[in-house]
């Protein structure tokens, strides 16, 4: 009989491993909790370091399905049980599947910035998030800040909900440093006359082309880089927002005021996931992220036998890695039901 | 009229704060675009290590790159003529940047600056 | 700035205050900086809203500027509060209200260490008997006084004479906020609004009629900090604090400053002095200074007391312009008046700070 397996979320990671295992001849269900699927991607204007769009990376991934695959969208998955030599999954609405495997791909949950209040998010209006600003790309519309008016300076802060034990994140969401030096160049071809500043802790230029991109933001468009985590921003009489650093290189503190202000939001483990891990009896670890079988042989396997995790639901990825990721998973799959 | 001062014993302390909006950047401007290599510099330190007065001053490449982006250059210029222009440090810098003609430029933006109040070059 | 931004961090910096039955500890410094601030709050608690409260007259300092002078040891200042702890005890209270900031921070401070480590606790309970026989019952509910104050900020608005409004223009008045470091700095959920954003002198002046102004160095501290205040060569440190502040607000043109510390007002206040007759520069309008006032002088303003009754005449920055504007009525003869109409005689004029004398 054609084994069953459930992919639970239906970003990257859950479509191209439901694509891979399709194309492998299992039977595949795909359950997402929102009306669509695509994931974070969807909002997603365009894609480092090589400005991708977001949009039709994900139409790419998509068209790869194979219409075998049964995409169940809008159903939150509330349960999972292992029952003999098969799960039982089962979603809020009463949605009910066996599966022979189970593949967790449900990813990631942005961090939410009002948490450090100290930034003024939700509070100063020219404060907004990396995410925030992907939307105004995908808009289309004229580049201004919430006065209506083109910044003549952008600041980008790296490192929000990242390596900062304040919130209880130690991890680095790897992704943010090269999203700030793409989302840097974005706005300088936008508005050639502004200048544009990144406030960071390290550069974590670890992927391929990611040095290239930054020389190229530094180069190319003059985008300045102050080595220093923010302390605190504050608003001036006209909306700009001030910002207080220290120049770590100069040892000195530095006040700068932007029209606009830039969280480089971190990625960490959703609750909601928690509370299937937590069903299931995996182990998180520290970070929050599931923890692997092993994170050099089996990246892709859990302790629970025919439980499988892809994707940013074991810590934060790029997209081509979740897509590396999400290939090698339907491998891992495939493995264990031969 | 001379205003009274009184002595408190105590004075106004100097802020340490680089006030990047207060600052005046004409000097980076003209520094970036007689030698655009300035802004390729990533604070690595490879200059001033292997620099022969910094070993033997405060003298710091790797600082007075950063102070003329900011715009702190009160008193650079002092720091800028203790370069012996031998070169070493653009042997070793990992980006390329032309250490030698950015001294040379600096220290010219610099001097136009102190002498006309303007780091404009006079043609 | 988003008003509902700042709303939804209120809501998680809420803290019990008690309702009634308070022990009242007084500042070491207040009384003397500006001595009816404390006897307005006395008298408000007491005439205005019926509130039971002892004032208690045999506790001593906290020590908490020797603690942060780095001059007595911290099991000195345990027992030393563990000693107040026991005054509150024995007068039969529970309920527990500082007046000082840096007292509320210290016995916060206190309680948290001995919920950490009870052996602590049970040590100072054991110097405390040994050195005075006296034991004591934490207290029930620890508050500062401008926590109280703001708990009943509205029942003494519905009793105010006045408001924080410009009476000619009808316009709010625009009122600098400033908090005391130790309120909320070390443990933002003790603080009414937390660290970032308080909330207890902001929830006064919105209950009150005025308008709160969010400048750029609002959070900076004003300087005092007791160490580089205490030796004079040191003093420029703690005047250029709150000179950052001063340059910061000053394009706002605030009407005036209020401080929930004792340290805050008499700096903001005497600092315009130093900086007026050193750089001959001020910051309010015609030569005046911004003025500064505690939550308490402001309560007995807004009810209407005599400004010199409440001691509004200690202020080196003058607060007749701003009376002026509220419609606040005062004898401008009886300002430097004692208690039985004595001539107290009138201070040194600064040279630049304008100065009513008559």
């Amino acid at each position: 009989m054609q084994k069953h397996i459930v992919v639970i979320g239906a970003g990257p990671a859950g479509l191209e491993s439901s694509a891979n295992l399709s194309n492998l001849g299992f039977r595949v269900t795909l359950v997402e909790k929102e009306e669509v699927t695509g994931g974070h991607l969807n909002k997603w204007h365009a894609l480092f370091p090589s400005l991708a769009s977001g949009k039709h990376t994900i139409e790419a991934i998509v068209k790869g399905l194979n219409p075998g695959i049964k995409i169940q969208t809008a159903t939150k998955v509330t349960g999972i049980e292992a029952v003999n030599d098969y799960f039982t999954v089962s979603g809020h609405n009463g949605w009910q599947e066996k599966a022979d495997a189970v593949v967790l791909t449900t990813g990631f949950q942005l961090f939410d910035s009002h948490r450090k209040e100290e930034y003024g998010y939700g509070i100063y209006e020219n404060v907004i998030t990396s995410a925030d600003l992907e939307k105004q790309f995908a808009s289309g519309k004229e580049f201004v800040n919430r006065q209506g008016k083109k910044p003549e300076r952008v600041g980008f802060v790296h490192c929000v909900g990242s390596r900062d034990e304040k919130v209880n994140n130690l991890h680095c969401s790897k992704v943010c440093c090269i999203t700030a030096v793409k989302q840097a160049i974005e706005v300088k071809q936008m508005i050639p006359e502004a200048d544009v500043f990144c406030f960071y802790m390290d550069l974590r230029m670890f992927g391929r082309h990611y040095e290239e991109l930054y020389k190229q933001a530094q180069e190319k468009y003059n985008i300045q880089f102050i080595r220093g985590r923010l302390s605190e921003s504050t608003e001036d009489k006209d909306g700009n927002i001030i910002v207080k650093v220290e120049d770590t290189l100069l040892g000195k503190p530095l006040r700068i005021k932007v029209g606009l202000l830039v969280l480089m939001a971190g990625m960490e483990f959703p609750p909601a996931t928690k509370a299937l891990t937590n069903m299931l009896g995996l182990k998180n670890v520290s970070d929050g992220f599931i923890q692997p079988l092993d994170e050099v042989l089996h990246s892709n396997l859990t302790e629970i036998p025919g439980v499988f995790i892809a994707g940013t639901c074991s810590g934060p990825k790029s997209v081509s890695d979740t897509m590396a990721d999400a290939r090698s998973a339907a491998l891992a799959v495939a493995e264990y039901l031969k | 009229m001379e205003k009274k001062v009184k002595n408190f014993g105590y004075s106004v302390t100097r802020d340490r704060q680089i006030d990047f909006d207060a600052n005046n950047h004409d000097v980076g401007k003209i520094v970036a675009l007689a030698e655009p290599t300035l802004h390729l510099c990533i604070s690595c330190g490879t200059c001033s290590a292997t620099c022969t007065a910094s070993q033997f001053t405060e003298f710091s490449l790797r600082q007075v790159i950063l102070l003329v982006r900011r715009g702190e250059t009160k008193g650079l210029l002092k720091e800028v003529s203790k370069c012996m222009l031998c070169g070493k440090c653009q042997l070793v810098c990992p980006r390329n940047v032309s250490t030698r003609n950015l001294i040379i430029q600096i220290s010219r933006a610099l001097c136009n600056h102190e002498v006309s109040g303007s780091a404009m070059l006079k043609p | 700035m988003k008003l509902e931004g700042k709303r939804l961090i209120w809501q998680e910096y809420q803290k019990e205050i008690a309702d009634d039955h308070y022990f009242y500890a007084r500042s070491c410094i207040r009384q003397t900086f500006f001595p009816g601030a404390e006897a307005v709050f006395v008298k408000i608690m007491k005439d205005e809203l019926g509130k039971d409260i002892h004032d208690e007259q045999h506790h001593t300092s906290c020590t908490g500027i020797g603690y942060h002078a780095d001059v007595v040891p911290f099991d000195t200042t345990m027992t030393v509060i563990a000693r107040q702890f026991a005054l509150m005890t024995e007068a039969g209270y529970e309920n527990y209200a500082a007046s000082c900031v840096t007292s509320f921070g210290l016995y916060t401070e206190v309680l948290e260490t001995w919920h950490h480590f009870p052996e602590k606790e049970a040590q100072v309970r054991e110097f405390l008997y040994k050195a005075t026989g006296r034991e004591f019952n934490k207290p029930k509910n620890l508050a500062h006084a401008s926590d109280i104050v703001y708990k009943f900020r509205h029942q003494i608005a519905a009793k105010a004479k006045y408001k924080l409004i410009d009476k000619n223009t009808g316009e709010p008045l625009k009122v600098v906020e400033h908090i005391g470091c130790h309120y909320s700095k070390m443990f933002p959920h003790k603080g009414i609004g937390g660290a970032e954003y308080p909330y207890v002198l902001s929830g006064m002046i919105e209950a009150w009629g005025g308008e709160v102004i969010d400048y750029p160095e609002r959070r900076h501290c004003c300087g005092f900090g007791f160490r580089q205040y205490i030796v004079q060569a040191n003093r420029g440190f703690s005047l250029s604090c709150s000179k950052k502040k001063f340059d910061s607000m000053e394009p706002y043109q605030p009407d005036m400053i209020i401080t929930n510390c004792p340290g805050c007002p008499m700096f903001l206040d005497r600092w315009q002095y130093a900086l007026s007759e050193m750089e001959g520069k001020t910051y309010g309008k015609n030569n005046n200074g911004i003025p500064v006032f505690t939550y308490e002088e402001v309560a007995g303003m807004i009810m209407g007391y005599d400004p010199w009754k409440i001691g509004l005449q200690l202020h080196q920055v003058s607060a007749e312009p701003l009376l002026d504007k509220i419609g606040i009525p005062y004898d401008p003869l009886s300002k430097f008046k004692g208690k039985n109409g004595e001539d107290l005689g009138i201070p040194e004029t600064p040279n630049y700070l304008k100065f009513y004398a008559d």
